[in-house]
């Protein structure tokens, strides 16, 4: 049989599920998926072309190891999945009929079977169809990735996250209706560890889709960023995934009739689930939001390359999955937050308390003005900048990196300190510098730069608060306590830009740096402050 | 391919990653979600074995749909971060 199955019948379960496999299906049904498999032909050349497809995945995000070798690695992405893309679209001609092929009528090119039976007409057609799609895609995904304000990342990589969770229920579904053409017939009716397989991919994709649409509204604006807590959401979050997985299970061993309505709770609960699951998460959390679908996209895509059997799609998912995992670890790490508490969301919710009811004594501070910063500036050797997402809401950067370029013609030595929720999704303050021109060699993370504070002459703060707040080191009861933050008080001056002294930081706490001796406070929009110390500086 | 290599290429993938993503500079963090995000979009596969198929009307539909989702994050996702990594530029020496 010569016939070529892009999509090879296979027992695969994901890991994750092995267990639940294991109790569900039985055994006899196993043996003959697995015989299935043995039996069935696999073009070595296109699986081939599927693992090249993978290794340049892997090469693109090893090319993000540093800035010089990172656009390479982005041009080994493109190449990647141009070869996953050409390689299906060559083979999935085959994927029309349903006879095997007598040998005679197949030929090959370059160990790639061409179809025997190929139906010229529909095939073309069909193949205008997808290029059609495709070009519709192509035209949207770059308007928009030209248009978008650097600001607005977050709000668009959780858009993005949410069409590759649809995407992904999508292609359950169509593998639901149509296994024939995915090669995931036992018999006349679906294997059961294809129908986990399906079943989880699609659950873990429509959780992707509508968690990352609520992150999206959150994060655009379009809906209130405060938490929504529902009164025993916990319960009615386990509860929910209970039966996710029960349902689960009983399609897996459904007959061929009765899979219809479980698959279609299983659906319709998976978009409940995601959305429960982030209406709570709220304010200074959503970096690990955005982390965390950026995971479960990774594994949605990696449950349906099991339901194909795609090698191409098992090493993207587990890349991504990865990817997401360890950038949630670190956001939540940044914050001294576990997991499992911003999971649980209401973060911000109860702030108000925190912040606004005791301490309301007022302290004396130092106020100073532009000429008296630019004055010290000027005689400082070293200046460590501190920005946070206030800066770019004033849209300051651009400011603020002629000041640096001034400051450093007149040979002071001048360094940006980022701390890791200094945006609002991970590496964000970085992408905003970089877009001011600031050289990337003088951007440095918080435990690189934190012990040179005590050299320092000048620590700069600009729209940072909670970052520089040394109450997370000190004071228990603070709801930082325990978030890293930079010893600006090391420092022998302190600037501290601040619209006025009534707002504090996202966490709604004090922060003893304002009262320092040594503590500047420098009372302005941030932008205006810094274009007001480059005059003064002229 | 048998469940045994399809799980060992899985499991192996994991760690890759994993060491991978930790080698990632923090200051590319953004660009690395906005290009997990396009190579995600593999899933592309998926939609396009379903368009192309013609013997289930509904299938071929959601396959295209899914063709044009999958699209727009491959296309988008790979702009946006050849824009970002554009951007991060050396000190130039005078």
């Amino acid at each position: 049989m010569h016939r070529l199955l892009l999509v090879t019948p296979f027992a695969a379960v994901a890991a994750f599920a092995a267990d639940a496999v294991a109790a569900a299906v039985p055994y006899t049904t196993q043996v003959r998926a697995i015989e299935k498999i043995a039996h069935g032909p696999v073009n070595p050349w296109v699986a081939l072309a599927y693992l090249v497809s993978g290794v340049f995945f892997i090469l693109a995000l090893r090319g993000l190891s540093s800035p010089a070798t990172s656009r390479t690695g982005n041009r080994f992405g493109m190449a990647g999945m141009l070869i996953a893309v050409v390689t299906t679209l060559v083979t999935h001609v085959s994927l029309f009929n349903s006879e095997p092929c007598p040998e005679s009528q197949s030929s090959e090119s370059f160990g790639i079977i061409v179809d025997c039976q190929v139906d010229f007409p529909s095939h073309l057609f069909s193949f205008g169809e997808i290029l059609v799609a495709i070009a519709i895609g192509a035209v949207i995904g770059i308007t928009i990735a030209r248009r978008i304000a650097m600001t607005s990342m977050p709000e668009l990589v959780a858009a993005f996250h949410s069409l590759v969770g649809l995407a992904a229920v999508l292609v359950g579904w169509a593998a639901y209706l149509n296994p024939g053409a995915f090669g995931l017939l036992v018999g006349d009716s679906i294997g059961a560890v294809s129908k986990v397989e399906m079943g989880l991919g699609i659950a873990i994709g429509a959780i992707t889709f509508s968690g990352s649409v609520i992150a999206f509204a959150k994060l655009s604006g379009r809906m209130s960023g405060s938490p929504i807590l529902l009164p025993a959401r916990h319960v009615i979050n386990l509860g929910t995934l209970a039966a996710i997985i029960v349902l689960t299970a009983l399609f897996a061993m459904a007959g061929p009739a009765e899979t219809m309505p479980l698959i279609i709770a299983l659906t319709v609960l998976a978009f409940l689930i995601g959305f429960l699951l982030i209406i709570p998460i709220g304010g200074a959390d959503m970096p690990v939001v955005v982390s965390m679908l950026n995971s479960y996209s990774g594994w949605a895509a990696a449950a349906m390359g099991f339901t194909l059997g795609n090698t191409a799609m098992i090493i993207t998912g587990a890349l991504v999955g990865s990817s997401g995992a360890i950038l949630s670890y670190i956001m939540c790490r940044a914050m001294n937050r576990s997991f499992i508490s911003v999971i649980a969301g209401g973060f911000g919710a109860d702030d108000s308390s925190a912040g606004g009811g005791e301490a309301k004594e007022q302290r004396p501070y130092k106020q100073g003005s532009a000429a008296d910063a630019a004055f010290m500036l000027e005689q400082a050797e070293k200046v460590i900048i501190i920005p946070g997402y206030g800066m770019a809401v004033a849209q300051a950067q651009h400011a603020l990196r002629e000041m640096a370029d001034m400051l450093e013609e007149k040979g002071v030595e001048v360094k940006y300190a980022i701390h890791p929720v200094a945006g609002r999704m991970p590496g964000h303050m970085n992408v905003l510098l970089a877009e001011a021109q600031v050289p990337y060699e003088n951007v440095f993370e918080l435990e690189d730069i934190n012990s040179e504070f005590a050299q320092a002459d000048v620590a700069f703060i600009i729209g940072a608060n909670d970052v520089v707040n040394p109450a997370a080191k000190t004071d228990k009861s603070s709801p930082i306590y325990g978030m890293p933050v930079f010893d600006v008080d090391k420092a022998k001056q302190v600037f501290f830009i601040k619209r006025s002294m009534g707002g504090v930081g996202y966490a709604g706490v004090d922060n003893d740096v304002f009262y320092m001796d040594q503590t500047m406070m420098l009372l302005s929009d941030a932008k205006k402050m810094v274009e007001e110390i480059v005059k003064a500086l002229d | 391919m048998d469940f045994i290599s399809i799980l060992s290429i899985f499991v192996l993938a994991c760690f890759v990653g994993y060491y991978v993503v930790w080698s990632v500079t923090p200051a590319l963090h953004t660009p690395l979600m906005a290009v997990t995000n396009a190579i995600s979009s593999v899933i592309i596969v998926g939609a396009l074995i379903a368009a192309a198929a013609a013997e289930v009307a509904g299938a071929k539909w959601l396959g295209l749909l899914g063709i044009v989702l999958a699209s727009v994050n491959i296309f988008g996702g790979f702009a946006v971060t050849a824009r970002m990594l554009a951007m991060y530029k050396k000190k130039e020496k005078k």
